[in-house]
């Protein structure tokens, strides 16, 4: 893997063809092994978790093994890496939609690769909040039953209000009533940030929530999601691969350098924990 | 937002796929709710049958059946006729006397003895005073009594002791499609009706016929309701019934309506009632005095003849020549015409309400004779639903019912179909947090509203043919049928009306179907279906 850790950036070169990558950075050894989060307590720990698909022919695919990962409460974690690195998997796991073939997937102390399916969906419900790259919103509903779905699942009651006021806060409040197809690109990715945030989680899981809108909106959406996280003291793993979208956090993790299979892949190249210079 | 707001926005939101499932199913229920009430209202018109008030029916030999259907349904043709002296054999002595009175035989009695007493003047036989006259006088009048006992009018009918009641049925003429029943006016003012048998006949305006009425003589009527409301006949109207067909000639004798009874739901809502007597009086229906007249009555007959001969006119005693007077000049000054003799009478059938003690023995009694048959029509109404209406409604039911499975099959293809669009939703659905069985009963509610929603609108669709025919079914079958009406339970197979079954029914069929869907649905990946 071209990584270029001169200490004044690094170059990711992925299949797209895309640019290089030019972050100044700070390389912390502490947090490259990903034992500390920036001083804060851990909120979600991943331990020597791995993961694999299965391939067509029956044998397994091995596409994550992570040693250790981290997240302290209310930090905010960008999550880069090259297409089919595996992001995507590890929001996944975290998330408890996908079980890890091994390891331990911790949340505030409790392992949650171990609760049951119900129990995993139930905990995700109540304590997590996704969003996705396509927004999927469910086209039958309103703006605001979208939002109020985020709820509907959890163990907390819907607050109504709440779905309200964050759609408000996303700019969308004359816009509660309208179907997804009735709303922009940029409105539905917002709609969705709002559904996220419903449930008052812990946890929120961003992956690629810019990808699919254009440059104007992709800024405020970014802007949402980092400041809703820091006012409601949220905690936030954005998956991206938008640089002008890493740069904006405080920690930007290559996902290769936490995953063991492409450690070995780029020479014994070291994993790369990174945090952009303030 | 619950599960069954999330799955009707899933089947709105598939608003064309679902409207055509959910109207097939309707299709299907109201079909089958359609036929249910046929079911009902057929079977419940022959259950009408059962509470007429009396336990048996008589009539001549023949087929059973056609005896119930034609004197409890007046649907069928009268197999013959029975004697009337057969029908006194159901009454007291004192009924009989009366009835009797009208007999040929009576009257020959009469003029015998007073031919006799005649006759002896004539030879003064008697008619001398002294001792010896008075023997003589005292002798024939003894023997006078003594023959007077033998006349059938002077003792009980065989089975008058365990009779409580003997109404006669004369059938055979019509009144437009209606029966034109004659009978006498314990019909309605001494037998009663329903399931306990204590409902009093009633009358929506005017009265009761009367065996003899100052005002009209022998010739008054009643009408059943349906009848009345389909002919508009009222109260103070004329109905010349037609002779032996709905298209035979009409009889020129008037009967005047007096009453109109109030509905009963029984048959005899659909037939006209007049009285007995005026009736035997209409031409055609005195039966030749030949047929059945003993030596006797023949010879009472040709004394009359030989007094008419002789221009003696007497009022009292023109009951022979009555029937001539029928054919001849049919519209009968009811003033001077007396009831038709006991010999020129025939009686279709007759209706019993026997002591239950001798309800079994009195029906042997009278099958092991030559005249009459006595039959249960509660046993024969029984029979021939269950032998014939029974099994083509149950088959009915049963296609109906596949339909309605077809109909749920169609749900399941609708919501399967869209099940390869809707993974990604499922997925979301589950990212959510939605447990796999929660994505599971979204699946099965939205079955289950296009079954019951389908099965609601087909209930009423079916309920509101039913009710817009219902004045032809009570027309045809005296059942009235609303539209809120419930099919009648089907004991003792089912204690309950089969429409209550049917949102049962219905969410088992929506479940079954329903689960494959869901069970697809259960196990989507979510991984897999998010999608980018």
């Amino acid at each position: 893997m071209p990584y270029d850790a001169s200490g004044n950036g690094i170059v990711v070169a992925t299949e797209q063809g895309w640019d290089t990558l030019r972050i100044p950075i700070r390389v912390d050894e502490a947090a490259r092994w990903g034992t500390r989060a920036s001083g804060i307590g851990k909120m979600l720990e991943l331990v020597n978790v791995k993961k694999s698909y299965q391939q067509p022919n029956g044998d397994p695919l091995p596409i994550l093994s992570i040693p250790h990962f981290a997240v302290a409460g209310g930090e905010q974690v960008v999550l880069v890496g090259r297409s089919g690195g595996g992001k995507t998997t590890l929001l996944h796991l975290i998330a408890g939609i996908t079980r890890p073939d091994f390891g331990q997937i911790i949340f505030e102390g409790r392992n949650i690769e171990r609760l049951s399916e119900a129990a995993s969906d139930r905990f995700r419900a109540t304590w997590m909040g996704y969003v996705f790259q396509t927004f999927n919103l469910l086209p039958a509903f309103t703006a605001l039953e979208n939002v109020l779905l985020g709820m509907t699942f959890s163990r907390k009651p819907v607050d109504r209000q709440r779905a309200i006021m964050l759609l408000e806060r996303v700019g969308l409040g004359d816009r509660m009533q309208h179907k997804p197809t009735a709303l922009s690109v940029g409105e539905q990715q917002r709609v969705a940030v709002a559904r996220a945030l419903a449930n008052k989680p812990r946890l929120l899981l961003a992956d690629e929530p810019t990808a699919n809108i254009d440059a104007a909106n992709q800024q405020n959406i970014v802007d949402l999601i980092r400041e809703t996280a820091e006012e409601e003291q949220i905690s936030l793993v954005l998956v991206t691969h938008a640089i002008e979208v890493a740069e904006q956090f405080k920690r930007v993790v290559l996902l290769d350098d936490i995953n063991e299979l492409t450690m070995k892949a780029s020479s014994g190249t070291a994993s790369w924990a990174m945090q952009a210079e303030e | 937002m619950n599960l069954f707001s999330i799955a009707l926005r899933s089947i709105r939101q598939r608003g064309l796929a679902s409207t055509l499932t959910c109207f097939s199913m309707a299709l299907g229920v109201t079909l089958m709710v359609a036929v249910i009430a046929i079911h009902g209202v057929v079977n419940e018109s022959f259950k009408v049958g059962q509470f007429l008030g009396y336990n048996i029916l008589v009539g001549p030999k023949g087929g059973k059946l056609q005896l119930t259907l034609n004197s409890v349904y007046y649907l069928d043709e009268p197999i013959e006729n029975i004697p009337y002296d057969y029908y006194l054999e159901f009454k007291r002595q004192a009924e009989r006397e009366a009835d009797y009175q009208h007999s040929l035989q009576k009257h020959a009695h009469d003029l015998h003895w007073e031919l006799t007493r005649a006759a002896q003047e004539t030879m003064g036989v008697g008619v001398t005073s002294g001792t010896a006259g008075l023997l003589t006088r005292m002798a024939t009048r003894v023997v006078e009594q003594d023959a007077e006992k033998n006349l059938p009018g002077m003792r009980d009918g065989r089975f008058g002791q365990f009779t409580y009641l003997a109404i006669p049925l004369l059938l055979g003429d019509y009144y437009e499609s209606f029966r034109v029943v004659g009978t006498t006016p314990d019909m309605f003012g001494t037998m009663k009706f329903g399931p306990s048998g204590d409902r009093q006949y009633e009358f929506s305006s005017g009265r009761n016929f009367k065996a003899y009425s100052r005002e009209n003589g022998f010739f008054e009527a009643v009408v059943g309701s349906v009848v009345a409301r389909q002919t508009n006949l009222k109260v103070g109207d004329e109905i010349n019934p037609r002779h032996g067909a709905v298209d035979g000639h009409t009889h020129n004798q008037p009967f005047t309506i007096v009453g109109i009874l109030d509905s009963t739901g029984t048959p005899n809502d659909r037939a006209v009632f007049v009285n007995m007597e005026g009736f035997y009086l209409i031409a055609d229906h005195a039966k030749p005095v030949e047929e059945t007249s003993t030596g006797q009555e023949e010879e009472a007959e040709e004394e009359e003849e030989e007094e008419e001969a002789e221009g003696e006119e007497d009022p009292e005693d023109v009951e022979g020549e009555e029937p001539e007077e029928a054919e001849g000049e049919e519209d009968l000054p009811f003033d001077t015409v007396t009831p038709l003799p006991v010999e020129q009478r025939e009686v279709t059938a007759v209706l019993l309400r026997v002591d239950p003690i001798f309800s079994v023995g009195m029906p042997n009694l009278i099958n092991e004779g030559p005249v009459a048959q006595a039959i249960y029509p509660i046993r024969e109404i029984n029979k021939f639903f269950g032998t014939f209406i029974g099994p083509v409604l149950g088959l009915l039911v049963v296609i109906t019912l596949m339909i309605c499975v077809v109909s749920g099959v169609g749900i399941l293809v609708s919501i399967y179909n869209s099940m390869s669009d809707r993974r990604n939703e499922i997925a979301v659905l589950r990212a959510l947090g939605a447990e796999r069985s929660t994505v599971l009963w979204i699946i099965l509610f939205e079955s289950l509203i296009l079954s019951i929603s389908g099965g609601l609108i087909g209930w009423t669709l079916g309920h509101g043919l039913v009710a817009l025919a219902s004045p032809i079914v009570e027309a045809k079958t005296g059942v009235a049928v609303g539209f809120f009406d419930l099919a009648p339970a089907l004991p003792p197979y089912l204690p309950i009306s089969p429409e209550l079954l049917l949102v049962p029914l219905l969410a088992i069929l929506a479940i079954a179907v329903g689960m494959i869907p869901a069970i697809s649905a259960y196990r989507t990946d979510v991984a897999q279906s998010l999608g980018k």
